[in-house]
């Protein structure tokens, strides 16, 4: 919303505060300053002169000279516009004057000819793109005077934020009242006498057949000589941001900048039976609105019909292209309605059509403006386009809208404030916004009040309540802390302080936390190789590449890594912690939402020159996936090699807790790599972190340190090469008991004298006991259960 | 032999073994001229017996200082050649330092979430608890109990990403971390003071300044006497834990969940209100909105609004990485993850 200064000043006479303090006025009132916008702030020394006489340059073709006078002199510029000529008047830019963009005016001399200043054309006023020729004034202006003030340039323009629940700012008189009640001066809005109240205006009638939908219908009627409308009028139009069109149209939204109150103008002579129906359109009923498009109805809308029910316009949204009014008018019928506002909000977004009347219908505006608004309307058309009204005015309103009383407490002001006003403060704060008090407050401090009808938005106390603090200031309310009562202790949960350290593992294992987005593509999931399952969609994406809900973090890391790829970054670990999401559980709505751990580890391990460069290897993503065990202390993960969509068919494997499946671990598939442009290897590991924050943990009580020594023995086995190690090495370590203090793979040897589907594996048993120095015979003793538990458990021969 | 001449051939044989033990080149050397001196001194010693005794004592005491002459000069030069062989080793095993081990990745957490955790933290010092809550909401939790009534203008306000779950426009990805006030009040006892970050949709195109997905914390607190006075206190000391020397700015705004409503910015901590280019020279940065929770909310969860009153807050976290960082913009923070960028943060 643009709200020019002196517009506001119209109704707000005595507003001379400086602009930064109404700026900061407005600001602290709610209607927030976007912008402040001077166009003439740069122009000085620009003033109004007449040609006098124009001749040629001695010595150029398309330069000529031109004496002009300026009221208190005269002065020869050279200038090369085609468009100058005797008696032409023109902004005449004197030397030392300042233009847009910091261009100052010097004596110059141009081929030999000096020019003692410079005329000006549109653009170089910064009035738009126009530079084909000088910018021509009216004739009438008084030479000398500053331009910017005949061309409407000394004004300020404030483009205010307005909030939806604020119909009334949307106006010009409602910015001023704000200002007034503000600066505590009067506000001085001129209202036509009202006109009587017809039944018919001579043989025009209005019939609203949907009054729940039409509260009120307004119509005048008045001849017009269509043409344009004058400067004042245009240059405030421009000003808030409309385009002139013609004297009425710009009458029509000369109110509706002004008033807030948007009307529509028909051309009577098109209406056929000079009449109004106001109705609902019938499903799929087809108009064609004044911008020319043909639009399908439902029976949610209203329309507003000539006598003969033909469709003319859609109620509050946008005007009919059969009864516009255009040069060829001379009597129109104004309309001045109310219409329920989320009726038209729902239209509106319906068709996909809002204008600067349906923006304001939508939030509510005043009901009880509905006649005077029609009546500015006569007096204006009167006054700019020569219009005579028919007397009488129809105004359809069969039931008076009257605001809700409300009573103010004035102990609750200042119990939702933290305020100590006094009854009458808050009535008084209250007052110049048009609420009213229907009586003094009480001894309690209670009254009751009522809110204008142009204030929809106030139908509560606690409506009031904001209304007070906005006029009293925020920046006067004292501030304090609010902090839990003794016995409320402020502390992350257990999940939640787990969720940190599994991320600060992953830190500490030289990964760099991603952020991806969860909104993907379809295409990703086939790319990173995922299992097909329907995913969750979007019903309206703004991109394909936007359109499902990830079901796994792997895709929006892999397309990181292949990113920093791209910038020559290969040896880039990336881990993410997020959201996953899959299709409800049966008897929800909201999908299953999962927090995923994934890591990605990509490129070579740089160890030279101490040893010797190696590229990953599942190794370093198995190292964090133990790390993030053993710090959550979560007690039961085993690994169980299987398939896994996205992961090398034989180096991968399912991550179990407590049996159950809750994520894998492995290096990625050859195949999806090559799909995201990533030269490889990468390992990886994703989990549920959901489930591993649930998994049983190892309790964490600390026993003593045993003081007596280790012994130690190794173990080879020959084992079928199927046989996880995993799971020999947790049959020696069940075998060994108590005694076994680790149980470590040392070697995997294949071939020799094996049979090809064998493999020996060698342990390192260390065994301590607490109370005494282990015996020879205990370690005997340890080692030949361990050695009869693999063969039974194994099949496993003892390796020569 | 006189007991004088053993005494000269003893003051002989010790002054040769001290110069012969401390002209050894060799630990093995050293152990050769130990064994001459301990030989001669022996053969010295053999007199001793043809002196007579008064006078074997004075003997006697020249051989003994002789030998422990012998054995202080042959403990100094083994701990000297020992010396020596160590450091000739350690010269072999010189290694250069200096550039090595730049190899070694820490890690690091996401400048998004290193400023999640001390939003988290801030309040947490407050007293306040954490909650996180579901990124795809309902139509109830996301707009309606926040009382957004179906077709209300401020729905528009909200550019919103619907799920195709259930009733068309029923299921939407949370536009804001709102829903979870309606959620705790529907599940927490009272009083409730709590702080919810979290991510959050809106149906937007990714550029320097906006995205699709962001992150938000909300802070709310339900408890009896609560004031618009204890919001602006609250949010006042909040920027100066985040930001320090700072002042929260208020302003009226309009949220339909909160009423009073207030749209809530920082003095920007850079330029102190005098202007600088990351405030736009406007001395102050917006961050979010704020207010009283409106009675229709606390009817919609069932909470009697004459007896509890709260204020809810919340704004952007990407806003703050972006300020205290200079970070250039929404994509380089969000979504690029180059690790160029990472690694400096």
């Amino acid at each position: 919303m643009r709200a020019p200064l002196s517009w506001i000043r119209e109704f707000v006479p005595a507003l001379d505060a400086p602009v930064a303090e109404i700026a900061d006025a407005l600001n602290q009132l709610g209607l927030e300053v976007e912008e402040i916008d001077a166009p003439g702030a740069e122009i000085t020394g620009v003033v109004v002169a007449r040609i006098l006489d124009v001749v040629a340059h001695p010595d150029a073709d398309k330069i000529r000279l031109a004496d002009v006078e300026f009221g208190d002199g005269q002065l020869r510029v050279v200038c090369g516009a085609p468009n100058i000529e005797p008696g032409m008047v023109v902004p005449f830019a004197r030397v030392g004057a300042q233009l847009p963009g910091g261009f100052e005016i010097t004596k110059r001399k141009i081929r030999g000819v000096v020019s003692e200043g410079m005329l000006c054309s549109a653009r170089e006023l910064g009035l738009g793109d126009d530079h084909s020729g000088i910018l021509s004034l009216p004739s009438a202006s008084v030479l000398g005077t500053d331009v910017r003030e005949v061309l409407g340039l000394d004004d300020v323009i404030f483009d205010l934020s307005i909030t939806p629940n604020r119909p009334d700012a949307m106006g010009i008189v409602g910015v001023a009242r704000e200002l007034a009640a503000h600066f505590s001066l009067p506000l001085e809005v001129p209202t036509p006498e009202p006109e009587p109240i017809v039944s018919a205006i001579g043989t025009v009638t209005v019939q609203v057949e949907a009054p729940d939908r039409c509260p009120r219908f307004v119509g005048r009627v008045t001849t017009v000589a269509m043409g344009e409308s004058p400067d004042w009028m245009q240059r405030r139009l421009i000003a808030a941001g409309m385009r002139p069109i013609s004297n009425v149209v710009d009458v029509t939204n000369y109110v509706l900048l002004e008033r807030c109150r948007p009307l529509h103008a028909f051309d009577l002579a098109r209406l056929a039976g000079r009449g109004i129906v106001v109705r609902l359109a019938s499903d799929g009923e087809c108009m064609t609105t004044l911008d020319g498009v043909e639009r399908t109805l439902s029976q949610n809308d209203l329309l507003i019909c000539d006598a003969e029910r033909a469709p003319q316009a859609i109620a509050g949204i946008m005007g009919g292209r059969d009864s516009e009014v255009d040069v060829t008018t001379t009597e129109v019928l104004i309309e001045s309605a109310y219409f329920e506002p989320s009726g038209i909000a729902r239209s509106s977004k319906r068709l996909g059509l809002r204008s600067e009347a349906s923006a304001r219908f939508e939030r509510g505006i005043d009901p009880n403006a509905t006649a005077s608004g029609a009546d500015y309307a006569i007096a204006l058309l009167a006054q700019v386009a020569s219009g005579t009204a028919t007397p009488g005015a129809i105004d359809v309103y069969p039931e008076a809208i009257v605001r809700p009383r409300i009573t103010v407490r004035t102990a609750r002001v200042n119990a939702v404030l933290g305020t100590a006003l006094a009854a009458a403060q808050v009535r008084d704060l209250l007052e110049p916004l048009g609420i009213e008090a229907e009586a003094a407050p009480d001894a309690d401090g209670v009254f009751v009040a009522r809110a204008p009808t142009w204030r929809p938005d106030l139908e509560r106390e606690i409506d009031l309540v904001e209304e007070v603090a906005r006029r009293y200031g925020l920046d006067h309310i004292e501030r304090r802390v609010a902090r839990p009562p003794a016995g409320m202790v402020g502390a992350l949960t257990a999940a939640q302080r787990e969720r940190r350290l599994l991320a600060d593992v992953l830190v500490g294992a030289g990964a760099n936390e991603a952020l991806t987005m969860p909104l993907i593509s379809p295409a990703d999931l086939e790319r990173a190789g995922l299992p097909a399952q329907a995913p969750v969609t979007i019903t309206n994406p703004l991109r394909a590449e936007e359109s499902v809900l990830r079901p796994s973090l792997r895709p929006g890391l892999l397309s990181a890594l292949a990113r920093n790829a791209s910038h020559g970054q290969v040896d880039v670990a990336l881990f993410e912690l997020g959201t996953v999401f899959f299709a409800p559980v049966p008897g929800d709505t909201l999908p299953d939402e999962h927090q995923h751990v994934t890591l990605l580890i990509g490129g070579t391990r740089r160890l030279a020159p101490r040893r010797a460069d190696r590229p990953v290897d599942v190794g370093d993503a198995l190292d964090a996936l133990w790390a993030v065990v053993e710090a959550l202390g979560v007690a039961d993960v085993r690994l169980a090699a299987d398939i896994v969509g996205g992961f090398h068919p034989t180096r991968a494997a399912r991550v179990l807790v407590d049996g159950e499946p809750i994520g894998v671990v492995g290096e990625l598939a050859r195949d999806v790599l090559d799909a995201y442009g990533v030269a490889g290897p990468v390992v990886g590991l994703e989990l549920d972190a959901d489930a591993i924050e649930r998994a049983a943990r190892g309790d964490r009580i600390a026993r003593p340190v045993s003081t007596y020594p280790a012994a130690t023995f190794d173990l080879a086995v020959v084992v079928g090469d199927s046989v996880p190690a995993g799971d020999v090495e947790r049959t020696l370590r069940d075998a060994v008991g108590e005694l076994a203090e680790s149980v470590r793979l040392f070697d995997v040897f294949r071939g020799g004298q094996l049979d090809d589907d064998q493999v020996s594996l060698a342990f390192a048993v260390r065994l301590r006991a607490p109370d005494r120095t282990l015996t020879d015979a205990d370690v005997s003793e340890a080692r030949s259960r361990a050695i009869a538990a693999v063969e039974r458990a194994h099949d496993a021969a003892l390796r020569a | 032999m006189s007991a004088d001449e053993l005494i000269r051939r003893a003051a002989d044989v010790r002054a040769v073994a001290l110069d012969d033990v401390r002209g050894a080149g060799s630990l093995d050397g050293l152990h050769d001229a130990e064994r001459r001196a301990k030989a001669a001194l022996a053969d010295v010693k053999k007199g001793i017996k043809d002196v007579p005794g008064d006078q074997r004592a004075g003997v006697g005491q020249a051989l003994g200082a002789a030998e422990a002459a012998v054995r202080d000069a042959a403990e100094a030069r083994r701990s000297d050649l020992e010396a020596a062989a160590r450091s000739g080793a350690a010269e072999r095993e010189r290694l250069d330092l200096s550039s090595l081990g730049r190899d070694y990745r820490r890690g690091h957490l996401h400048p998004v979430t290193q400023t999640w955790r001390a939003l988290e933290d801030i309040f947490v010092g407050l007293g306040y608890s954490v909650f996180y809550g579901p990124e795809v909401e309902d139509d109830w939790h996301n707009f309606e109990a926040l009382n957004f009534p179906p077709g209300h203008p401020a729905r528009a306000m909200q550019d919103t990403l619907y799920v195709d779950l259930g009733e068309p426009e029923q299921v939407m990805l949370r536009t804001h971390t709102s829903p979870m006030q309606i959620r705790l009040m529907e599940t927490q006892p009272l009083p409730i003071y709590a702080v919810i970050p979290g991510r959050t949709f809106r149906r937007d195109t990714m550029d320097a300044r906006h995205s699709p997905v962001f992150h938000q914390i909300e802070c709310l607190v339900i408890d009896k006497g609560i004031t618009l006075g204890h919001l602006f206190g609250t949010i006042d000391v909040f920027f100066r834990a985040l930001f320090g020397d700072v002042e929260a700015r208020f302003l009226p705004s309009f949220f339909p969940f909160t009423e009073p409503s207030a749209e809530l910015a920082t003095s920007c901590p850079f330029c102190h209100k005098a202007g600088c280019r990351v405030c736009s020279q406007t001395g102050w940065i917006e961050l979010g909105g704020c207010g009283m929770v409106d009675p229709n909310v606390f009817a919609a969860c069932g909470i009697d609004s004459e007896e509890y009153s709260g204020f809810a807050f919340g704004f952007g976290i990407d806003r703050i990485p972006l300020l205290v960082n200079q970070v250039p913009d929404l994509k380089t923070l969000l979504w690029d993850n180059d690790v160029r960028f990472l690694e400096q943060l």
